[in-house]
């Protein structure tokens, strides 16, 4: 189970050291992965971007082998939850900043995305203007500054990275150089994403208030209504999952990363090993921001509505749960931990709704009793 | 005007200035009007009772905690006062904690990887490998505080003496003029006792070693001066016989 390996156990080369087991893994970590690492990436990647495409477009409904049309869509959006929970892995399992506002960067990048879908289809809404419907609603004749531009797509994609990013990096700034930490770190997190939720509340915030941004038409001019445009955006999040675990990776691979993780254990000597920890945890943080951005801006075309209600606290704890019942400090128990996570909860909100926060409460207090390193701890115990 | 390498000037055969440093906390006053020069090479040890103000000066020194008032000066022309801590350790002050503090999830090889003087960016590190002579250094730093053994295992394994040594050795790893040393045998056996001085003098010479330690036999087997503090400022200095038949000092310290 090498695979599973936190990159922190071993990352010295090999020496023929007598009787040090780490020292025989080392060389292969030096690698961002082993042979089986990259064999069980490989063949998932091939079962998300060829498989399941082929089973839903090629095979008859009534086939065994069907893979169900509205199954897509509520893969594509555990997907995308899986990034965050990469990128909550990175600050929380990793640098040991707990962040219990990632919500709004995804929602952040959400509405970058909801905004360009919304410009896309200018004159095609229910009034035939050519401003969104919710404008012509509240009576606004002209387009606000802040969506100029969006009608470009390369560039509401770039902002779906920059505003999270921006957002990221002036609060980090401002905390980390105050040495603002810890609970107290996530309790401002928790008034941020707050904050935003009842700015975007408002209408004249311009961003649709409490509906937020929806009906969306089409993408690049692919209608959002058709099945094979629904696949094909499956397939981008695929894909971009995949690349945006490779990134996550390598940086925890990397020399940063083991100072990132330094810095969860005992910062002060990191510091005094004459890093500016507050550059690492900007980096880091920033970085976690704009992936959210990524995850929220693939998910709006997939689910169809962007608001903000994905801005409440609530949904924040929730992002940090997978990865605590996953297991923090390691990439895969993330993906394990959101995967597992929102399949239970799609199975419960269906059979016992009214359940669901009880059962997600005990399961996170277990695992903090019980498994502090997350369901991917179990295996690495087994192990050792 | 006689520059190092770092561009520490010890011309004077001073490395450390400390000159009328006060600090207060809501109104105590744990350094008042403290003065205290290091010279280059010294080993020097710093005794004192609790509450003297040891500590608050290695912050002082450190950048941790910033004087009402007074002078810092490392060699000639860096001004203490002015830098963040990261830039004090990075022109050459390395220091130990009182309680070790190593980076327990990670292997002895990492802690002292992660502590080796180079470039500390983000950007640099990200792509950084480790380089042969950078191999061994790290071989020479675990043979100088006696890690070979314990290479690859995680730091959090290690006894309370070999997580002091590690630490030490992490200071050396930044390649320091000064190295700060809090109470590094708090805790250890007489054996480990003996080889933490053994280390600590041959450190000393190559580098300026501060001590400030409660255990006078193990002062006594290291030191050739002693600074005693007190309330915030220095009482006595000296050899440390000399300081040992000070009155005044065996009334507030060394009598109780």
């Amino acid at each position: 189970m090498q695979f599973l390996n936190p990159p922190s156990a071993s990352s010295a080369p090999t020496e023929n050291e007598s009787g040090s087991k780490i020292g025989t893994i080392s060389r292969a970590s030096l690698q961002m992965h082993s042979k089986l690492g990259w064999t069980v990436m490989g063949v998932l990647m091939i079962l998300g971007v060829v498989v399941i495409p082929i089973l839903n477009l090629m095979v008859p409904p009534d086939s065994l082998f069907h893979f169900p049309d509205y199954l897509i869509p509520l893969f594509g959006k555990f997907l995308c939850y899986a990034i965050v929970a990469l990128a909550i892995d990175m600050v929380w399992g990793y640098t040991g900043i707990l962040s219990l506002g990632h919500g709004v960067f995804f929602a952040l990048g959400g509405y970058a995305m909801g905004m360009h879908l919304m410009r896309a289809m200018a004159g095609q809404g229910v009034y035939r203007s050519e401003l969104p419907d919710f404008m012509v609603f509240l009576n606004w004749k002209e387009l606000p500054w802040y969506w100029y531009g969006f009608s470009s797509f390369p560039f509401a994609m770039f902002m779906v990275m920059f505003v999270p990013g921006l957002l990221a990096f002036v609060f980090g700034y401002l905390a980390f150089r105050s040495r603002i930490r810890g609970v107290y770190l996530s309790i401002i997190t928790q008034a941020m994403t707050y904050a935003f939720m009842l700015a975007f509340f408002r209408n004249d915030m311009g961003f649709g208030g409490n509906n937020g941004l929806t009906d969306f038409k089409h993408i690049l001019g692919f209608s959002l209504l058709e099945q094979n445009t629904k696949v094909g955006l499956f397939i981008i999040t695929v894909i971009m999952l995949g690349i945006i675990y490779l990134v996550c990776r390598f940086v925890v691979c990397s020399k940063t990363g083991r100072i990132l993780m330094a810095i969860r254990d005992a910062e002060e000597r990191v510091r005094f090993s004459g890093y500016n920890s507050v550059q690492y945890k900007l980096f880091v943080w920033t970085l976690s921001a704009v992936l959210c951005g990524i995850a929220g801006a693939l998910y709006v075309p997939q689910v169809g509505i962007i608001n903000p209600s994905e801005m409440q606290p609530s949904n924040s704890i929730e992002m940090a749960i997978w990865v605590a019942v996953g297991g923090r400090g390691s990439l895969i128990g993330a993906l394990v931990g959101s995967s597992l996570v929102n399949g239970a909860k799609s199975v419960f909100t269906v059979m016992f709704p009214e359940l669901w926060l009880y059962f997600l409460g005990a399961l996170f207090i277990g695992v903090t009793l019980f498994l502090p390193k997350g369901i991917v701890g179990l295996f690495q115990r087994k192990k050792s | 005007m006689q520059l190092t390498e770092k561009g520490i000037d010890t011309s004077h055969g001073v490395i450390l200035y400390l000159e009328k440093i006060s600090v207060s906390f809501e109104g105590f006053k744990a350094l008042n009007d403290l003065t205290l020069y290091i010279d280059d090479g010294e080993l020097r040890c710093i005794i004192g009772p609790n509450g003297a103000g040891k500590t608050t000066m290695m912050d002082v020194i450190t950048g941790k905690t910033r004087p009402d008032s007074g002078v810092a000066y490392f060699g000639q022309t860096a001004n203490l006062l002015e830098m963040s801590d990261n830039e004090i350790v990075l022109a050459g002050i390395g220091r130990k904690f009182q309680k070790p503090t190593v980076f327990q999830e990670h292997t002895v090889f990492e802690n002292l990887e992660l502590a080796m003087k180079t470039n500390k960016g983000v950007w640099h590190t990200l792509f950084a490998s480790l380089s042969a002579e950078e191999h061994d250094r790290v071989d020479e730093t675990l043979e100088t505080i006696g890690l070979q053994e314990r290479k690859y295992e995680r730091a959090g394994l290690l006894s309370h003496g070999q997580k002091q040594w590690l630490e030490i050795g992490m200071l050396l790893m930044q390649d320091p003029k000064l190295l700060l040393v809090d109470e590094p045998v708090a805790g250890m056996t007489p054996q480990e006792m003996e080889r933490t001085a053994t280390l600590l003098e041959s450190l000393a010479g190559q580098h300026s070693v501060v001590v400030v330690e409660h255990d006078m036999e193990f002062i006594r087997s290291i030191a050739k001066k002693v600074t005693v503090l007190h309330e915030g400022s220095v009482l006595a200095e000296g050899s440390m016989d000399e300081i040992q038949n000070n009155e005044e000092v065996m009334e507030v310290y060394l009598g109780n």
